[in-house]
Order: structure tokens, then sequence, then C-alpha cells
């Protein structure tokens, strides 16, 4: 049975419709990026699964109970987008309050902020905190006990390489344990590795749903290749191809991706004249560019 | 109930870095002394032992102070954190908006009972050191002690629904001085020129002593007179005191925080994270 299900859900503000008709499941240790622009629904979309605005219309069910329920509460785990705290609190004060809302022993409190590296600030107020360091005591809060549903929106803003890298790490445990995970980002690159499944809204339209292969089969986009050449052979390699010339010695082609190995059959017959070859497969912006632009207002 | 305290603890801990209960406590221990060094004057013409003349004194300053400190201390606590970007988070733990009310509201009253308890504890000690005779009034003390922390706990739930309702710590603060004004100070100049208009008639008789039982300040005041003749003597209102069953007022004071907290709940529920 998925962790959350997601089913025809319409939300509407105002004249504004948020969410049209969205539907898709997250299993047990699942990792799913919920990819959009600013406004496309992704808050949204979070704000319901964890209960805190009501929907118009469909059927969202978190852990086999209604989103808000407070059977759901317990094993959700939530990081809001620019998370703040009471600035009067320490971090350690902050997180000892979290665990005991959820009732889980106090003394946990410094093993999950070591884990975020925020151990040697823990008793200084957040109050003093950068921004990187009040998201990794949110990151912190997520953590505690063992959510079997983690929302996270924008995880990684204002964090390091080195943070990001840790924090995926994290998640990658916890995916292992059986908790799923959906998180929005900004960062396609970072999600690009470290997701099963990529989810991309358009205007509060649903426009993919798969993982990254997938979405790639599906949008079938052109495969740039980069041929470099000698220099005196540049025009001939580009004509015989029928690529453009680019920068002196290198030519650029580009076809779609059941034809790549008959292109690149192509590029070594030339033998001589082609010094090196690269193949350039659409990046997730290109595809997140041509999933986006489908939906109509 | 874990959750409730967790709330609380970091409730008070907050309170004490703002300063919030060193500014209550050193509010009601000035005040508290002042009176007390000032009630010396008519001790003797009243021939009432020291410590009711205080008390006496005290229930006319708790009227206008432990409302004002009540709603300072509750005015910020749902608007704050909708301002500061806390509540979403908040919300998604386990645990239920009455209860995160609850959690606030017994941490409040923690901070309100200690500058009372201080306050009232510098003026007693005070009117003991001058008058041997006045451990007779330590009933109307005590009495004086837990009606004013009833007192604070219906103004510090209305602040809470102020809080909920407005949204903004900015309107939810002007809002929280309005009603003080209006129920402390106006309500009763009000009533006074209703009474004086009426002059005697039905209005004087039948609704003016609903109307006064009907505010917990004004049932505060008439519940500690009633109880001490040396305290009716000494404040403005003393005859509507002995019209009024003392049982009225105490129901009046008892029931106004469960109301507030209802109330509060009620707009709570109401705000959108």
């Amino acid at each position: 049975m998925p962790n959350l299900t997601l089913s025809q859900l319409t939300k509407t503000f105002g004249a504004t419709r948020a969410l049209r008709e969205v539907s898709f499941t997250v299993a047990p240790g699942e990792r799913i990026a919920l990819l959009g622009h600013n406004g496309a629904g992704k808050s949204t979309l979070m704000k319901i699964v964890l209960g805190l605005i009501p929907y118009d219309s469909g059927r969202v069910e978190v852990l086999g109970a209604a989103p808000g329920d407070r059977a759901a509460r317990r094993q959700v785990a939530y990081l809001p987008e620019n998370v703040a705290f009471h600035p009067a609190l320490t971090g350690l004060e902050q997180i000892r309050t979290y665990l005991r809302l959820r009732g889980e022993p106090v003394r946990a409190a410094m093993g999950l902020l070591e884990r975020v590296g925020l151990a040697e600030a823990a008793k200084r107020r957040i109050g003093t905190y950068s921004k990187g360091m009040r998201q990794r005591v949110g990151l912190a809060q997520a953590l505690i006990g063992h959510p079997r549903l983690l929302v996270l929106d924008e995880p990684t803003s204002g964090l390091d390489p080195v943070s990001r890298r840790d924090f995926y790490a994290t998640l990658d445990g916890l995916a292992a344990e059986g908790a799923s995970i959906l998180l929005s980002s900004h960062a396609l690159t970072e999600v690009e590795a470290r997701t099963d499944r990529i989810v991309i809204l358009s205007r509060g339209a649903m426009v993919a749903n798969a993982a990254l292969a997938e979405l790639r089969r599906q949008a079938a986009l052109p495969i740039l290749m980069q041929v470099r050449t000698t220099e005196a052979a540049a025009d001939q390699v580009a004509a015989s191809l029928g690529g453009a010339r680019f920068n002196g010695a290198t030519v650029m082609l580009s076809c779609a991706p059941d034809q790549k190995l008959a292109r690149l059959g192509q590029v070594t017959a030339l033998g001589d004249m082609v010094e090196d070859v690269e193949v350039i497969p659409p990046s997730l912006e290109d595809l997140y560019t041509h999933f986006s632009k489908q939906v109509q207002p | 109930m874990n959750a409730i305290l967790a709330i609380t603890v970091a409730e008070f801990r907050i309170a004490l870095r703002n300063r919030w209960v060193a500014i209550s406590i050193a509010m009601m221990a000035v005040f508290s002394l002042v009176l007390a060094g000032a009630g010396s004057a008519p001790t003797g013409t009243l021939g009432a032992d020291r410590l009711s003349v205080t008390v006496a004194s005290l229930t006319s300053l708790a009227v206008y102070l432990v409302p004002l400190v009540a709603l300072l201390m509750s005015f910020d606590a749902i608007a704050g954190e909708v301002e500061r970007g806390t509540l979403p988070l908040m919300l998604t733990y386990p645990l239920g908006r009455f209860e995160i009310l609850l959690g606030k509201f017994i941490a409040h009253l923690i901070i309100l009972s200690l500058a009372v308890a201080i306050g009232y504890g510098l003026a007693a000690g005070a009117a003991i050191w001058a008058d041997p005779r006045a451990s007779a009034g330590f009933p109307a003390m005590f009495r004086l002690f837990w009606t004013s922390l009833l007192l604070g706990a219906a103004f510090v739930a209305i602040g809470y629904a102020i809080s909920a309702f407005a949204r903004r710590p900015g309107a939810a603060a002007g809002l929280a001085i309005a009603l003080w004004l209006v129920m402390i100070v106006l309500y009763d100049l009000g009533l006074l020129a209703a009474v004086v208009a009426d002059d005697g008639g039905r209005f004087t008789t039948d609704v003016f002593p609903w109307l006064l039982v009907g505010n917990p300040a004004d049932a505060f005041r008439l519940y500690n007179l009633a109880a001490s003749d040396a305290t009716a003597a000494a404040a403005g209102i003393g005859a509507a005191a002995h019209t009024i069953p003392p049982a009225h007022a105490l129901a009046s004071i008892l029931l106004w925080p469960l109301a507030g907290l209802g109330l509060a709940v009620l707009a709570f529920r109401k705000v959108t994270p």
C-alpha cells in the first residue's frame, strides 16, 4: 500500500486553479522530486498533504488516514520553505521542544544536531543563526522519530555543497528504511541523481510523473553531439555530417534518440578527420522546460 | 499532556528571555509598594487592620494592572507565530490547536501568578511590618490573590482570541489596548452615566446589576468588596456591591477564563497557515 495517495486532487483559490486533478502515489522507500515554476502548486500540494489547508475535490490518503489526521501527523515530518523558529530559543531548546511534541526522549536532541552539523552552535540562540543554520535546525526536526513520510519544501536551499551531499545521504538512509520522501527543489541537477521519480507540475496540472530515463524517452528530445575535428577537415566534416561548425574545429550535430548509434557510426566512419566526439543527452532542465510548456492556462 | 507541557516550557523560556517575566514582576511590585506606602493614611479613621486596608487599595490597583499585564503577554501569542512563520510547522506536529493554546495559557498564568504573588507579597510584608494586627487581613489577601489570577486568566484568554482574530501583532496590540480601555475604563464610566440618566428607573434596578457582573473586572471588584466591609468603605461602588450576590460575581470571574478560551479556540481554528 502506498504511503501517500493523491487522486484527482483539485484546489482553487478564488479564480485561480492551484491544482487540477493531480493524481500520483508514493510507495514506501520511494524518493519523489516535485518540480515546477514558482506558483505551479508545489507548496499548495504539500500543505494539503499535511492537512494545513483544505482541498476542493479528489481524494488524499496519508498513511491510511486523512491528511492532518493525528494518526497521520504522528508519522509525517515536514520541512517548510524558509523554515522559521523563535529567535529567543537556542537550537538545542528548540529541538528538545519538538522531541517532546512527538513524545520522543529529549536526550536525542544533541545527536540530531550533530547529525546536521550544528553541535557547536547548539547552545546559541537561533536569532544569531545564519539562514543555512536555521535550515539545518529544520532538517534536524524533520528527522525526529521514524517518520514514514517526509515532506520537504526546498530542503537544500541555503546549504553549502557538502551539507547538501550529507543531507541526501541521510535521505537515502531513511528511504532504505522504508520512508517515503516527497521533496521540491529548484536545484535540478541534485534532484537528478538523488530521486527515484520526478513529478512535474505546471500551472497546477501534473505534466510528468516518471523516472528520469522514462521522461527522456517520452520527451524524445534531440541528442547533441559535439565532434572535434582537425583544423583542416572542419568544413569537410560539417558538410558530410550535415552539422554546423563552431569555434574553428568543432562541429555540432543533433539527432533523435533512436538515431544516436547510426549517427555515431557516420562520425567514426570519417576516421582520422575526427579527433573526439562528445554525446550530450538532454538535461533535466531541457526536459523540465519541455514538459512545463505543455499546459495552456 | 507531555506536548502541552513542551509548549509551556518553551513559552515560559521565551518570556524569560524577552524580559516579560521581569517586566510583569517589576510592574506589580512597584505599584503594590507604592500603594502599601500610600495606604497608611486611612488606617486610624477606619479602625481596620493595616493589611485589610492594603487589600482594598490593591483591589483597585489589580482591576487596572492585572488585565493590562495579561493582555500585554497574550496579544502576540498567535499573531506572532503567524508573523514569524513558525505556525505551519507547529501545526504539522501531532497536537491540537487547543493544546497549543493551553500550553501557552499555563505558561502565561505561571508568569502572572509570580508577578501577583511577589507584588502582593511585598505589600503584605510592608503592612505586617507596620501593624502587628495585620494578620487579620490574611483571608482577604488570599482571596484577592486567587481572584486576581482568575481575572488575569480571563484577559490572557481574551488576548489569545484577539491575537488569532487580528493575525498581525501590530493590529493585535492595538485591539488589546482598545479592549482594555473599553472594558476597564470606559465601561464603568458608561454605566455610571447611564445610571445617572436613568435616575433610579428600571435600568438601574434590573439591567445595571447584570451589566456590572457581566464584566469580569467589575465582577472581580464586586466579589472582593462584598467580602470585606473595610474595602467597601474604601471604594466607590460599595452600594452596588451589596445589591449583587457575591455568588454571581464569583460565577462571572470563574466563567470568563473558560469563555475566553472558547473564543480563542474558535478564532484560532479560523487561522489558515
